[in-house]
């Protein structure tokens, strides 16, 4: 039995990955005719097989609903988020103050970093602009800062932060 | 189709039209790079997933089927987006490109760029630099 899990992890290093692969070839193709399938399913042995090497290990999602969740919060800020800029756009360009704040994260792995990024660049006013080598540090440019730039970066952390925390269990 | 899908749809491609032209109307008013930014990488996710919502009705009532194309793109555009944003915005803050004056803690872009630890005014979080030795 652990011969064949051995064999089995040698030939699709990344199952998931591969499955996904074969869903999204489909998809681009919306076809389930033999002859797509079939070159799908090489092209999601051989392509994991080429990048499983690439691969540096993350931590696993702990909670996937939760990570449902988020996705439809950041889906309603995002709507939030357009109407906000488009009006600051539309209005006069002198009432906007740009600025840059420095968020503290306390998450560990690209992944859940990367995830945060991410939201706070699709999310009300921010740009995600940079991150500190030792992942300490997530650097956002804010389009319009309040007075009290601590509520920005109380925003990120109570708002996302803790909830990637949650699904990455980190 | 009935005159409410036709409603619907023109509502949908309508408002998503709005914000593509208000993020390309951002792009043209607003001061500096960093702020043009924020214009196209937010006005135009909402704006092309209305349209996207749009099409995806007009082709339910057109093939009785739901296209997956429009929640393929969907999908790319989400993935990508914020990627294009950090990597411009690091770039810039990288080439010291010119920002507006009225811009708050300008300083954060040299911290960023030699890597300096951040001057936090409540002392409880600590930034400790050790260099390259971060594990994998």
């Amino acid at each position: 039995m652990s011969l064949f899990a051995n064999n089995f992890s040698r030939i699709m290093p990344m199952p998931l990955h591969s499955f996904f692969l074969l869903i999204v070839w489909l998809m681009l193709n919306t076809t389930l005719s033999l002859g797509h399938i079939l070159l799908g399913s090489v092209l999601a042995i051989v392509i994991p097989l080429l990048c499983a090497p690439l691969r540096v290990p993350q931590p696993k999602v702990k909670r996937p609903l939760k990570a449902i969740s988020y996705a439809l919060v950041v889906l309603k800020d995002i709507v939030v988020a357009n109407i906000e800029v488009a009006l600051l756009v539309i209005g006069p360009m002198n009432k906007i103050k740009p600025g840059f704040v420095a968020v503290p994260i306390d998450l560990t792995g690209t992944l859940p970093v990367t995830v945060l990024a991410s939201t706070v660049t699709m999310t009300p006013g921010t740009v995600s602009a940079d991150i500190s080598k030792d992942e300490k540090w997530l650097y956002v440019h804010v389009l319009n800062l309040p007075n009290d730039e601590q509520e920005v970066i109380d925003l990120i952390k109570q708002r996302y932060e803790s909830r990637v925390k949650e699904i990455f269990g980190c | 189709m009935s005159f409410y899908t036709e409603l619907l749809i023109s509502i949908l491609l309508l408002s998503g039209g709005v914000f593509v032209l208000v993020g390309s109307i951002g792009l043209l008013r607003l001061q500096d790079f960093y702020a043009r930014l924020h214009a196209p990488t937010k006005a135009t996710t909402l704006g092309l997933g209305g349209i996207l919502i749009g099409s995806m009705v007009y082709m339910y009532h057109l093939q009785g089927y739901v296209s997956i194309n429009e929640l393929l793109i969907t999908l790319f555009l989400v993935i990508t987006a914020p990627v294009t944003a950090h990597i411009l915005a690091k770039v810039a803050m990288h080439h010291r490109v010119k920002l507006i004056e009225r811009t708050s803690n300008q300083d954060i872009v040299e911290i960023a760029r030699k890597q300096l630890p951040v001057k936090v005014s409540n002392s409880s979080q600590k930034s400790h630099l050790k260099g390259t030795d971060h594990e994998v």
